[in-house]
Formats: structure tokens, sequence, C-alpha cells
């Protein structure tokens, strides 16, 4: 029997029907396409097209257009890779982590959250394709493929060969999790469509899904181990990526706390990552009574739990830069504090440790205009905190006399401008083509949440609710 | 095999009446050939009688296999195959392989799992479901009965069906055609005339 708290609030508000969550869902997909929709998705194939025009000039013409020097040989791109990696962490806690804990509010963010943790990998991904100078050739370079260009295997003992593999892996399993919950809803809009194209197109996707109890009982087997594999894998991932840097040599990346300081921070701007669209989601398709005010909360509450997390980490590297007595180590930290790079760091830690502060005030982590701002905050400032770690530590390496300065190209900007192109053209593809909640796990856990329900059960200590509205609940 | 089949099928509301009418309609002597609902109920294998699902040992032995994989491939390679000495490691570091053999574990477990599922429950994208009731993947909860499976009497099953709380029951019968649907014949049906019986107009 499940019992839940008389404290929380309902998951579904609203007075919604299973009839009603299907059609409010369903509508979005079946409806034609509006101008606001049209207005976006231009404006990010647009985006998308501008800067491929520089990141083809770039593949033409080498990375000699990006402004690395040989002394910073790792600037945006590594960057923007890290800072991609994490924002897509969040989906994968989303389903995964708390479904294994049980998390019931996380149903009507999942899908959302998943599609932004594929499409952000996919973003993350062209940073080391394009790095290679050579992608067309980069297959040898990256799997173990045999080949004559030198060392026959690629080296297993290279963290950026692990990266390889837990990219690979993470991109792969994301996506086969994320489809497979989409299988049923695909049904569902199958038998709702009225014309054949999409009839065929959700018929072709929906792999004849009839939601027969048996099927329905291995999913649920399915979908469980899937989470249980990637937990651990979502974990593994932030890890394998910190130990680029931390398996170096270089002062402020040979650290121990990388791993789970790479992680907390993935987490908390994935967080962001997803406020920041499922308020604009939310909004454009009215769906005020799916994710509430009390899902914005939860995030927000993760959001202040990782960016103390992260602040604690900053503190606890400066402290060991110092107890360590290494004084390569410590020069790093005081040149990222007051060196010429002094406003990145104040940025990030301005950005990372401070504004998330804000949300203990219920006031602020309830309010929506707070929420948003706050969200696009933490990412500039995670951003900021990769190309402090990436850029300060190299920029004034052992060797003074190869101390300089980086500063970024045209060709860096655009060809980070791309990557939102990207990751924009897909996840507005995704909004309207795909049912943005997932409608099954919504109606499952709809009945023990619905406000009906949510009511009654208070009736059980509240007399103050009208007659008519009790309903008879046996707990 | 009989080439027409004759079914009832039983349309009900509400999860827990759905649960509880199962569980009266199977001790009443009726075999339910499949339950059909939108979302996953939970205990509805149980009050059905399925055996549990062997999926997690589907993934654990592929998870076997992805690890021994990983294992012998990262050996054979860095220590058998092409030896080299790299930043003063021993050839056969097995650190440094934890990581990959880890990611290929997941790799092949989830992977190996999710292909047995769509294989085991027959699952491809051009497969013609068979649907009893349109409106089981949206709102209701349905029961099929198989008439020729059970010994009783259509009357006597509508009867049971009514007393476990079904707020609707009726027959319904499949040609031999629409049995064992075939793909070619849907996609034509599709673009001609819009779909079987079970399915909504096409406009």
């Amino acid at each position: 029997m499940q019992v839940i708290s008389e404290v929380r609030e309902p998951l579904v508000t609203g007075g919604k029907t299973i009839k009603d969550v299907t059609e409010d869902i369903c509508k979005q997909v079946e409806a034609p396409p509006t101008k606001l929709w049209l207005l976006c998705f231009t404006g990010s194939v647009l985006t998308l097209a501008i800067g491929g025009l520089f990141v083809g000039d770039m593949l033409w013409n080498g990375i000699g257009k990006w402004g690395l020097n040989k002394t910073v040989q790792w600037a945006w791109d590594i960057t923007n890779f890290v800072w991609w990696v994490g924002i897509g962490h969040a989906g994968t806690l989303i389903s995964a982590v708390l479904m294994l804990f049980r998390q019931k509010w996380r149903t009507s963010i999942n899908r959302a959250a998943e599609a932004m943790t594929i499409f952000a990998v996919m973003c993350a991904a062209i940073w080391p394709v394009m790095h290679m100078g050579r992608p067309w050739i980069g297959a040898y370079w990256v799997f173990p493929l045999p080949n004559t260009y030198g060392s026959l295997w690629v080296n297993f003992n290279s963290p950026l060969l692990w990266d390889v593999f837990a990219i690979g892996t993470y991109f792969s399993v994301s996506l086969v999790f994320w489809y497979i919950g989409l299988v049923p809803d695909f049904a569902t809009i199958r038998d709702r469509a009225t014309n054949a194209v999409s009839r065929f197109f959700y018929g072709f996707l929906s792999l004849g899904w009839d939601g027969s109890a048996k099927t329905w009982m291995h999913y649920e087997a399915v979908s469980l181990v899937l989470a249980g594999l990637s937990t651990p894998l979502v974990l593994s991932v932030h890890t394998i990526v910190s130990m680029d840097f931390a398996t170096s040599v270089i002062p402020g990346w040979h650290t121990t706390i990388f791993p789970p300081y790479f992680v907390a921070g993935a987490i908390f701007s994935g967080f962001a990552m997803v406020l920041t669209l499922m308020l604009v989601i939310r909004k454009v398709y009215k769906l005020e009574h799916y994710v509430t005010m009390e899902h914005i909360e939860m995030m927000n509450i993760i959001i202040i739990v990782t960016g103390s997390i992260v602040g604690i980490a900053y503190t606890t590297e400066f402290f060991i830069a110092w107890y360590s007595g290494v004084e390569y180590e410590q020069y790093a930290f005081i040149n990222r504090m007051f060196g010429p790079y002094w406003w990145a760091y104040w940025a990030m830690m301005t950005c990372n440790v401070i504004s998330p502060q804000l949300f203990w005030i219920k006031k602020i982590r309830t309010s929506l205009m707070w929420t948003f701002v706050l969200s696009i905050v933490v990412n500039i400032g995670m951003w900021f905190e990769r190309f402090v770690i990436i850029v300060t530590s190299l920029h004034r390496d052992y060797l003074p006399s190869s101390w300089v300065m980086f500063s970024p190209t045209i060709h860096d900007i655009m060809s980070y401008v791309f990557s939102f192109g990207l990751f924009f053209t897909l996840f507005f593809l995704f909004a309207k083509f795909f049912p943005v909640i997932n409608m099954a796990e919504v109606k499952s856990v709809w009945k023990e949440s619905n406000s009906k329900m949510y009511r009654a059960r208070r009736t059980i200590s509240n007399a103050d609710v009208p007659k008519e509205d009790r309903v008879e609940v046996h707990v | 095999m009989e080439k027409e089949k004759h079914y009832l099928v039983a349309v009900f509301d509400d999860q827990d009446d759905f649960l509880h009418g199962v569980e009266h309609i199977r001790h009443a002597g009726v075999k339910i050939q499949e339950a059909f609902t939108p979302y996953p109920v939970h205990r509805l294998e149980d009050a059905l009688g399925y055996e549990r699902s062997l999926m997690p040992v589907a993934a654990f032995c592929f998870g076997a296999l992805g690890t021994t994989f990983a294992i012998t491939m990262q050996t054979s390679m860095m220590a058998i195959d092409w030896p080299m000495i790299i930043g003063g490691k021993p050839f056969l570091s097995i650190p440094d392989f934890v990581p990959v053999s880890f990611e290929c574990t997941v790799l092949f477990a989830a992977f190996g799992m999710v292909g047995t599922f769509l294989f085991s429950n027959d699952l491809k994208p051009y497969k013609v479901p068979k649907i009893f009731d349109i409106r089981s993947t949206d709102d209701k909860l349905v029961l099929a009965i198989d008439l020729a499976k059970n010994s009783l009497s259509e009357d006597q099953i509508k009867m049971i069906l009514k007393e476990a709380k079904a707020e609707e029951v009726y027959r319904k019968d499949f040609t031999e055609e629409e049995n064992e649907g075939s793909f070619i014949k849907y996609l034509i049906d599709l673009f001609n005339n819009g779909v079987t019986r079970s399915s909504r107009q096409l406009s």
C-alpha cells in the first residue's frame, strides 16, 4: 500500500482525468506548428547554418583557425565539451537515479530532461571530433581498429580513450532508455491519429505496441534494470571526463577531488538547463498542471545542494593547494584568483557559489522569474568554471618563458554558436513531434496523486472540505 | 489452428476495480487471454498469475559477456599482440583497464537486455498491432477473453464480467486476416481507406 504524506502537494493539479492527460499532451503533437514554433525553429536552423559556415571553414583550413597556441593547446573546445556533457547529466539523474529512489515527481519532467541529455551529449561529441582536425580518419584514433598508422592499437592506458568508451556508452544507453520510454506514448498517438502519414510514422516508431500486461511487465523490469545500469554509468562519465585532467601533471588539474567535484558540477548545471527549458515548455504548451511549482521547487533545492557541493570543492581545492606545500600548485590557485584571468574566476564564484544560495529564500525558489534568471546564471557560471580550470592552469605553466594569454577567435565563438544551433534545432523538433511529457508514467502515478484524491486524503484529517468533494478512501 | 477468433472484451475505468475484477474473474474459473492497459498497473502480473520477468537475468548474462569481451580485448591488444611501453607502466596494467571494462559491461547489458525484450515481445517497426479496444492506449483498462479457450458459455462469462464491475462488455470477432496481420496489407489499407474496424476513422 502506497502511503503519501499528507503535507505533500499533488503531482498533477487542476482535477485532470486520465483522458485529459492524453488530450493535453497529444494535442501539441497533433496540432499544426504554431507561428511561435516556426519562428524559434527557423532561428535555430539559421544559427546552425551560420555556425556551420565557420565550422566548415575551420575543418577546411585546420584548427589553426582557433585561438589555440603552443602553451594553451586546449581552450574553448574542451571547455565546451565538458560543459555540454555536464548539462546532459541531469536528464539521466532524473530518469534513472530518481527512479531508483521512487521519486514520483520525476514522471512529468523526465522525457524532456532525457531528450536534453541526448542532444547535449551530441553537442559535446562534436568538440573532440572537430579537435581531431581530420575527423574523417578519426575512427582509427578512437576505436580499436587494425591500422597501419603507427602504434597498432589505441592506448587503453589513456583517459582520453576511456572517454570515448564512456561517452559512447552513455549516449547510446541514454538513447535506448529514452526510446523505450517513448514507445507506449507513440502507440497512444498512433491510435489517435486521423491521418495516414502520422499513423504510419508513429505506428512505425511504436513497434506495434499494444499495451498487453505481459509486455508491460517486461517493460517495467527493463526500465528498472536500465535505471540501475544508468546510475553508475552517469557517475562514471563525468568521473572519466575529470580524469582527462586529473591524470595529467598540470598544476590545478592533478587532484583527487576532481571526480566527485565534476559530477556535482555536472548535475548542478544540468538541472539549471532543465529548468531553463522546462519553464519555456511549460509556458508555451500550457503544462502548468503537470510541471507544477512543486517540481520547480524540488529542482531548485537540488541546485542549492549541488551548488553548495561545488562551493565546498572550490574551497577544498584551494586549501589543499596551500596544505600540499607544492609551490606550482599554490601559484596556479593564486593565479586563478588574482592573475590576468581574475574576472573569469570571480564570475565563476559569483554565479556558482553565491547565486544559488538565494534559493534558500522560499519566495525566490518559488518564483518563475527568479528561477529562470538564476538557471541561466548558473550555466554561465559553470561555463566559466571549466574555462578557469582549463585556461588558467595552462597559460602559465612550469616554464615562465612560454607564458601566454589566450583569446578566442571568431571561429572559436562561432563553433560554440554552432553547437547551440544544433542543440536547439534538435530540441524544437523533439518538442513539436514527440510527446514532451511521459503520458504512460504520469497516468501510472495519477491515481495516488491527483488533486481529487489528495483532497480526499485530506478529509481524513481535515473536516473542512465540502461534503460533495469527499471521496471515500481506504487507507 | 482456428481461422477465426471470438473474444469477449471487458472495459474497466478504475485501476483498483480492474485489479479486483481480474481476481474475481480468474476465481470464477474464466481464462483471461490478455489484459491491455494504457499505463503499467502494479501487481497486475500477480493478479493474472504471470511468472516473474526474466529480463534482469538477460541483462546479467549480456553484462558478463561485455566484461569478458572488454578484458580479453584490452589484454590481447596491450599485452599480447603489440606490447608497448607507455609511461613506464606494465604491459598488463589491470587498473587502467577498469573504466573500459565497466563501460563495455553496461553497453552490452543494456543493448542485450533491450534486444531480448524487443525480440521476446515481438516488438518491431513493421508489426501490425492487434487492437481489441482502441481506448486501451488512452484511458481504459481492457480485458480480452478467448471464447474458444473457455468451457463456460458466452452468457455465463458476460455475467461474471458484469459482476466484476466491468463498465462495458461486448463481443469482438477477428477474421483470419485480422488475426494474422500482414504489414503490406496494413499499409495498402492505411493509404486507401483507413485501417480495420478497430482503428479510428481517418479524416
